[in-house]
C-alpha cells in the first residue's frame, strides 16, 4: 500500500453511499462482521477509498484506526481503484516449479506495468496471488473469474491479445 | 445415453464449460450433468459417456471437436481412456473421494441416492455423543489440517466444554500454495462436508457450525451455499431437525479475505469475529474458549468429509486401512514435475516411489526426479534416497518434513534447491502476522542470507548462521507458521548441502535457476546464425552476421532467457 494513493481524497457518489448505507444495515453485529461488511463494499466499488473508511467509522463507530488494519491485513483489500480486467498470476508453489516467475516477466513485459499497478488505458491490473487451487495445470492465472491454465509465454500474450482485441 | 462432465475448477480451467455449453445447446436431448474432479487433473476435461446399457466409456482431453464423435460411436479410440489411466484411480482408496465422478455436486438427491445422510441420522436415533467420539477413537481418525492430532481428542474435550451455546467451525483456508484437496470436497462432494459438520456437531452438541473458506475459492464458496440452502430447505438444517424436538444445527459461510496466517486456529478464529488475524496464546484452547469467547472445535474439511464414511462402513473397517499409528486414507494433490498431475487417495502407508512414480508416472520429460516437497511451506524437501519411505505420519515427521494437508510438489533437476528454500521463505515472511520478533525479523534475516547465497555472494559461515538463526526462529514464534518456516531451509541443508556448496565456493547454480550464477553460451558447431536470437534479445547482447556464427556479450546479458527458448537449433546452452 503505497501512501501516494492515501493522498488523493476520492469523492464517492451518493448512490455508492446509499449501497454502503445498505450493506451496513445488514448486520446486527458490524464489528464483528468488519471483514464481510468491507468484502461487499469492495465489490461494489472495486476498492476501498479511504472515505469510506472514515464513512463506515462515523456510522459504525468502530475506531478508523481498527478498519484500515483490517484492510491493510488482508490481502484481498485494495485502497486504489483496479483496471476492467483484474489478472491474479498464481505464484504457488507448483505453479513456481513450473516457471511462474517468466510468466510473470512477460505480463509485466507485454503490459509495460508491474505488480499491483493498472495500464494506461485501465485495462488491466496485475496481481500475484499464492494459490488459485488448480495446481495440476501449472502455471496458472484467473483473469476476473476465468481460469487459465498451463500457460507458456506466448499464450500469456495471446489471452491479453485477445482481451485486448475485444475492447 | 447420459454424459457427465467433470466440472471442478480445474476441469473448468481446461475448457469444461465450451463443451457443457455446446452439450446443452446441439445435444439436448441427451441428460448432461456436472461432476466433481476424479483427480486425473492431466486429462481434463474429462467426460463420462453412459450408453443405454450404462456402460461407462470414459474420453479424456475432449475439444469440442470431438464431441460429435464419441457421441456417435462412446467405443471411439480416439480420446477413449488408456488402461494405464484408469490403474490410478484402482490402486486407490476412495474414501473421501467416493462420489467424485458420479454425483452431480448441486444436486442434493444425487448424495442422498449415494446413501447421503444416512450416517447423521444413524447417529441421531442409535448413538449418544460419546459413542460417536468413541467411534472416532477406534477409527483413529487424525487431523487432515496438518497437525495429525487425534480428531477424537478434540471432541472429547470440546464435548466436557459445558456451555448452551458451543460452535464447530470447518477450516477451509487451505493455504498451503499447491494443494487443493479441500478444493475438491467443497466443489465435488459438499454435502459430505456438510454431513459431516452435522455429525461433528451432534457430537460435541454445538448447533451451530461455520465453514471459512478462503477468498481465491469463488467456485466452492458458491457450490457449498447452494448445498446449506438445498439442505435447510429439505429440513436437514434448521430448528427441529429430523423432526426431533430441539435437536437445531444450521451452518453458515464466511469468507476468508487473503491472509495465510488465518489457517492457524487461533488466528481464524480472530478473523471470524472480524479482527486482523494474529495468533494467540494457548491455553485456552478453542474447546474451552474460542469463537467469541465459546467452546469451539476446528476441523479441517477432509477430517470431516471422513466422518460421514467412518459412521456409515465402520470404525474398525477405516482403521484396516493405513498403519498403525496413521490410519485410513489421505488425499495428496500431487504436483510440479510429474507426468500426471492430479488428486489421490491413498491408503497410508503408500511409499513415496509408488505415489510419485507409479500413480504419478514419473517426472515430466523424462527428467531426473531431485526432490519432493511435503507439508507446503511449513513442510520440508524429501530426495531421491527416501523414496522408499512410507507415508504416514511419523516417518514423513522423523526426515524433518511433515504430511501437512497433502501437498506433494515434485521437482527435477532443473529446480534449484536453495532458490526453493528462498521461495518458500519469501512465503512466510510476506505471511508473517509480525506478532513476534523472531517470525518477524529472523525470518526476514534467513531470507537476506538465502538471497545473497543465489546471487553469488554467499560465505561458508552464512551456513552455519542459516542453521542457528533458524533453531531460533523455531523456538521463539508463537505460532505454527514461526515454528515451521525454517523447516524447508534446514531440510534443504540436510538434504541437498552440496548445492549450497555449489554456489557459495564454486559461485555455481547447476540447475540453471539463479541468474546471477549462470552464463547463456553459443556453441559454435550448432550456431547457424539465422539470427533469430539477436533479434529476441531485449538489451541488444547478441552480435553475429546472417549464416555466422553469433556471440553472446556477458557484459549487456540480463539472463532472461529469451534467446534459449527461442533458438530451434538448441545452439545456446547454459553453464
Ligand atoms: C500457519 C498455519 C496455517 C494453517 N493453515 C491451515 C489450513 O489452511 N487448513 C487447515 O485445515 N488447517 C490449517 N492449519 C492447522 C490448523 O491450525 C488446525 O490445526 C486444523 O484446522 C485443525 O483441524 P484438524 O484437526 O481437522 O486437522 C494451519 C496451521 C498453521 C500454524
Ligand atoms: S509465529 Fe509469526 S505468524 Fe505466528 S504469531 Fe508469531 S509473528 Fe505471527
Ligand atoms: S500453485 Fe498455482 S494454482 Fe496452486
Amino acid at each position: 500500500m503505497c501512501c501516494e494513493d492515501l493522498k488523493e481524497e476520492i469523492e464517492i457518489s451518493e448512490e455508492q453511499y446509499l449501497k454502503i448505507d445498505e450493506i451496513l444495515n445488514m448486520y446486527q453485529d458490524p464489528e464483528g462482521n468488519l471483514i464481510s461488511i468491507l468484502q461487499k463494499i469492495q465489490s461494489e466499488l472495486n476498492y476501498i477509498p479511504k472515505v469510506v473508511i472514515s464513512y463506515i467509522s462515523e456510522k459504525t463507530k468502530i475506531y478508523e484506526s481498527k478498519i484500515f488494519g483490517v484492510v491493510t491485513f488482508y490481502s484481498q483489500f485494495r485502497m486504489a481503484p483496479i483496471g476492467e480486467n483484474l489478472i491474479m498470476l498464481c505464484q504457488g508453489t507448483a505453479c513456481h516449479v513450473n516457471g511462474s516467475e517468466k510468466i510473470g516477466e512477460t505480463i509485466k513485459e507485454y503490459l509495460n506495468i508491474d505488480v499491483g499497478e493498472t495500464t494506461d488505458d485501465n485495462l488491466f491490473t496485475y496481481t500475484n496471488v499464492a494459490c488459485l487451487g488448480c495446481c495440476s495445470l501449472a502455471p496458472v492465472m484467473m483473469i476476473g473469474d476465468k481460469t487459465y491454465g498451463n500457460l507458456t509465454t506466448d499464450k500469456v500474450k495471446e489471452i491479453l491479445k485477445t482481451i485486448q482485441k475485444k475492447n | 445415453m447420459k454424459i457427465k462432465v467433470g466440472a471442478s475448477s480445474c476441469g473448468i480451467a481446461a475448457g469444461a464449460n465450451s463443451l457443457i455449453e455446446i452439450l446443452e445447446s446441439d445435444y439436448s436431448n441427451i441428460s448432461t450433468e456436472i461432476t466433481g474432479c476424479i483427480g486425473l487433473c492431466y486429462l481434463e476435461p474429462i467426460i463420462d459417456i453412459y450408453d443405454e446399457d450404462d456402460n461407462l466409456f470414459r474420453h479424456v482431453k475432449v475439444t469440442p471437436n470431438d464431441l460429435k464423435e464419441i457421441i456417435e460411436n462412446p467405443k471411439s479410440e480416439k480420446t477413449l481412456i488408456k488402461k494405464e489411466d484408469e490403474d490410478i484411480l484402482n490402486r486407490q482408496t476412495r474414501i473421501v473421494t467416493e462420489n467424485y465422478g458420479y454425483i452431480n455436486p448441486e444436486k442434493m438427491e444425487d448424495y442422498l441416492n449415494a446413501g447421503g445422510y444416512k450416517a447423521i441420522g444413524k447417529c441421531v436415533k442409535n448413538l449418544t455423543p460419546k459413542d460417536i467420539i468413541e467411534e472416532m477413537k477406534i477409527a483413529g481418525l487424525r487431523g487432515r489440517g496438518g497437525a495429525g492430532f487425534p480428531t477424537w481428542f478434540k471432541w472429547n474435550a470440546a464435548l466436557n466444554s459445558k456451555n448452551e451455546k458451543k460452535y464447530i467451525v470447518c477450516n477451509a483456508d487451505e493455504g498451503d500454495p499447491g494443494a487443493f484437496m479441500d478444493r475438491s470436497v467443497l466443489e465435488g462432494d459438499p454435502h459430505r462436508l456438510i454431513e459431516g459438520m452435522m455429525i461433528a456437531g451432534y457430537a460435541i452438541e454445538a448447533d451451530e457450525g461455520i465453514v471459512y473458506v478462503r477468498a481465491e475459492y469463488p467456485l466452492a464458496i458458491k457450490r457449498l451455499q447452494k448445498a446449506i440452502n438445498d439442505a435447510r430447505n429439505y429440513g436437514l438444517l434448521g430448528k427441529n431437525v429430523f423432526g426431533i424436538e430441539g435437536y437445531n444445527f444450521d451452518i453458515r459461510i464466511k469468507a476468508g479475505a487473503g491472509a495465510f496466517v488465518c489457517g492457524e486456529e487461533t488466528a481464524l478464529i480472530a478473523s471470524l469475529e472480524g479482527e486482523r488475524g494474529m495468533p494467540r496464546l494457548k491455553p485456552p484452547f478453542p474447546a474451552q474458549k474460542g469463537y467469541l469467547g465459546l467452546p469451539t472445535n476446528i476441523n479441517n474439511v477432509e477430517t470431516l468429509a471422513n466422518v460421514p464414511w467412518i459412521i456409515n462402513h465402520g470404525a474398525s473397517k477405516f482403521a484396516s486401512f493405513g498403519t498403525e499409528t496413521s490410519k485410513g486414507a489421505k488425499l495428496f494433490a500431487l504436483t510440479g514435475k510429474v507426468k500426471k498431475g492430479g488428486l489421490v487417495e491413498i491408503p497410508m502407508g503408500m511409499t513415496l516411489r509408488e505415489v510419485i512414480f507409479e500413480l504419478g508416472g514419473g517426472i515430466k520429460n523424462d527428467l531426473e526426479f531431485k526432490g519432493v516437497q511435503m507439508g507446503g511451506p511449513s513442510g520440508g524437501c524429501l530426495p531421491k534416497e527416501m523414496l522408499d519411505l512410507p507415508i504416514d505420519y511419523e516417518s514423513i515427521t522423523k526426515t524433518g518434513a511433515i504430511i501437512g494437508s497433502g501437498g506433494m510438489v515434485v521437482m527435477d533437476e532443473t529446480n534449484c534447491m536453495v532458490n526453493m528454500a528462498k521461495f518458500f521463505l519469501e512465503f512466510t515472511c510476506d505471511e508473517s502476522c509480525g506478532k513476534c520478533t523472531y517470525c518477524r525479523v529472523g525470518n526476514k534475516r534467513m531470507l537476506e542470507i538465502l538471497t545473497r547465497i543465489t546471487e553469488g555472494k554467499g560465505k561458508l559461515s552464512d551456513l552455519d548462521l542459516l542453521e542457528e538463526l533458524a533453531i531460533k526462529v523455531k523456538e521463539g514464534s508463537l505460532c505454527g507458521l514461526g515454528q515451521t518456516a525454517p523447516n524447508p531451509i534446514l531440510t534443504t541443508l540436510k538434504y541437498f548441502k552440496d548445492e549450497y556448496l555449489e554456489h557459495i565456493e564454486e559461485k555455481k547454480c547447476v540447475s540453471g535457476t539463479c541468474k546471477d550464477l549462470i552464463h547463456y553460451i553459443i556453441n559454435p558447431e550448432k550456431c547457424v546464425g539465422c539470427t533469430l536470437c539477436s533479434r529476441v534479445c531485449p538489451v541488444g547482447a547478441i552480435d553475429g552476421k546472417v549464416k555466422e556464427t553469433h556471440f553472446i556479450n556477458e557484459d549487456l546479458c540480463i539472463k532472461c532467457g529469451k534467446c534459449y527458448d527461442t533458438c530451434k537449433f538448441d545452439a545456446i546452452y547454459i553453464d
